[in-house]
């Protein structure tokens, strides 16, 4: 090999390209190694529950479980749908409608899981806290919810999530 | 490095190809060693005994135990009650955890008193850090494996963490979990992770061991060694020291597995894991408290979670936040103050985080959390700037100090030694 290099630009070619292609190898294999983290295809094949609403007392709710997390169903009361709907949207975090959070104003379906770090709230019982605003509770960190789901005080970020239903008849929700 | 001359004539055939008699008795047999130690540099070899003993414990729970959320909480269960002597390992491999962190702990703090962070152990140091939080995420893993609600409401909660991280949180938060919640899915990566990290901290450790040979150990006084007065050969001076230490250590830990084996622990966590209830009051074990105090402190989300690993961070910059040409504590009047501070900030912290976050506590974790960074990066930095230290030794056989010295020849010699 003579010192003085012919085509220089050449040799850098074809060192860039075998480093990239060396790169986009490695890419391609760490991919599927990655990948098998993220939920199998029986986890993800989505299932969906039907609930009988009729037999919750008004001011009661019950708690099912969809997709191995807790979801709450809560029969409203007038006075807790009022307190709801009165909330001017500028005091919110998370500012969302209280109608915009519901198929019927009686019923309220959210996610039973804190969305700062996904503790269970307390309030689904009777004579469990409900926080200052007479919604949930979360024991872990302290945020407190409204009658909507909504976050009010506290370290968790948004409102209580709203999980994907629709009433079948007058009395039968699905959930997924 | 002088070649020993091996007797046994085995030894010497295998030696001559295969060196490793050779290399022990130059690391561990005349490796010189400062004079001066006292039973604070004690805490690396005992870590060492609770590294191995963690191991050795945690292959046999694995021989009966069932990474499954159907029967893992069962499994642990007959350990205890079933399996020959299986409470005796499982006790050993609980608390063991504990001991070593407490260890690690005392090993860490006696670093930042004599400042051994300084060069050239800067590497020695991060290593060091390395190992504890390889520690912090095996410990983590294992305590979710017994699949107790404490298992189950930690996983989610520290999961939880990283689904604080802008725009692509929550993706990773399912990557976790292989799920969209806590599930066997996790349980079973939990395992396998909580069974290899244990031998990536051995790989860490060797690093470890290896920078800290290099140049030794510090002491005391903080200052280098100055020739061959200044040491010992390791062995059998440290050796028989560090054994009388270790029977120290196993007497007080062999106490705590036989009369108070769950002391450390959380009742909670003999309740088998149930996702639809949340227990009242979750803590984490205490080794995690002052972490958690910090993560608490902060209302708000990403803050929080940024803040706690923070809290690490800045032990993986200290050699560089603190340039006093001082190491030890002994000659630095306020920074030794400043270091006792700080220790009690920490104990603090760890109270904070076992109480609920409301009120008071809050208020303190708040300030107490301030403390902590406000230590290492504005007084430590102000301190190497400000501080009128004490005048240095001679040497180490000679600790009555000269007339006139100062802090001069040793920052001398730390920038020789870089
Ligand atoms: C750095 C070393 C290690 C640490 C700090 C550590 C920590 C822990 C902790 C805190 C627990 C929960 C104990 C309880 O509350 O029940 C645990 C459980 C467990 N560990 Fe480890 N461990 C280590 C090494 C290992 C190794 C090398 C294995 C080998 C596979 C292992 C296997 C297990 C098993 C099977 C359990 C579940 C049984 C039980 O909960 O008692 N561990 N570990
Ligand atoms: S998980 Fe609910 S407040 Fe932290």
């Amino acid at each position: 090999m003579s010192d003085t290099v012919e085509n220089q630009g050449r040799r850098d070619f074809i060192v860039v390209a075998t480093n990239t292609m060396l790169a986009v190898g490695a890419a391609a294999v760490a991919y599927p190694f990655i990948n098998q983290m993220n939920p199998a295809a029986d986890t993800l094949a989505l299932s969906s529950i039907e609930v009988d609403v009729s037999g919750i007392e008004e001011g009661q709710a019950i708690t099912v479980k969809w997709r191995g997390k807790p979801v709450f169903i809560r029969h409203r009361t007038a006075a807790e749908i009022e307190l709801a709907g009165q909330v001017n949207l500028d005091d919110l975090r998370d500012p969302e409608g209280d109608m915009d959070r519901v198929e019927k104003p009686e019923y309220l379906v959210i996610q039973g899981i804190c969305t700062h770090l996904g503790c269970v709230p307390l309030g689904q019982k009777i004579g469990e806290v409900k926080g200052d605003y007479n919604g949930w509770f979360c024991p872990c960190h302290g945020s407190h919810y409204d009658t909507s789901g909504r976050i009010r005080k506290g370290p968790a970020p948004t409102n209580l999530e709203v999980p994907p239903y629709a009433f079948l008849s007058d009395n039968v929700i699905k959930i997924g | 490095m002088s070649s020993p001359e091996f007797k046994n004539p085995v030894v010497k055939w295998i030696d001559h190809r295969l060196p490793v008699f050779s290399f022990m008795h130059h690391e561990l047999h005349e490796y010189p060693t400062p004079r001066n130690l006292s039973y604070l540099w004690n805490l690396g070899s005992l870590a060492g005994l609770a590294l191995v003993t963690m191991i050795v414990t945690g292959i046999i729970l694995a021989m009966h135990y069932t990474p499954h959320v159907d029967h893992a909480f069962e499994s642990v269960e007959r350990i205890m009650r079933d399996v020959n002597h299986g409470w005796l390992i499982r006790y050993i491999h609980m608390n063991g955890a504990s001991f070593f962190f407490i260890v690690v702990y005392i090993h860490i703090f006696r670093g930042l008193y004599y400042g051994s962070y300084k060069a050239p152990r800067e590497l020695l140091w991060i290593l060091g850090v390395l190992i504890l939080l390889l520690m912090m995420a095996t410990a983590f893993m294992g305590y979710v494996l017994p699949w107790g609600q404490m298992s189950f409401w930690g996983a989610t909660v520290i999961t939880n963490l990283f689904s604080a991280i802008p725009w692509v949180g929550d993706s990773i938060v399912v990557w976790l979990w292989g799920g969209f919640s806590v599930d066997n899915p996790t349980l079973s990566r939990f395992f396998a992770l909580h069974y290899l990290m244990p031998f990536m901290i051995v790989g860490v450790v060797i690093l470890h061991i290896i920078a800290l040979h290099r140049f030794g150990s510090n002491n005391p006084l903080g200052i280098d060694v100055s020739g061959k007065q200044d040491t010992i050969p390791f062995h059998p001076y440290y050796t028989s020291k560090d054994l009388f230490g270790a029977m120290v250590f196993l007497t007080i830990f062999a106490s705590a597995i036989f009369f108070y084996p769950n002391f450390l622990g959380h009742p909670d966590n003999y309740i088998p894991a149930n996702p639809l209830q949340t227990p009242a009051h979750i803590v984490p074990e205490w080794y995690f408290l002052p972490f958690y105090a910090i993560l608490r402190a902060i209302p708000d989300k990403l803050g929080g979670v940024l803040f706690m690993f923070g809290a690490i961070a800045v032990l993986f910059i200290l050699p560089w936040l603190d340039r006093s040409p001082v190491r030890s504590g002994r000659f630095r009047p306020l920074f030794k103050l400043f270091f006792w501070v700080l220790l009690a900030d920490c104990v603090l912290l760890g109270y904070l985080g076992g109480k609920p976050a409301e009120g008071i506590y809050v208020t303190l974790s708040r300030l107490a959390t301030a403390y902590y960074f406000i230590h290492f990066l504005v007084i430590l930095p102000l301190l190497s700037v400000v501080e009128k230290t004490r005048p240095l030794p001679q040497s180490i056989s000679m600790p009555v100090t000269g007339a006139g010295m100062s802090a001069a020849p040793a920052a001398k010699r730390g920038k020789a030694d870089v």
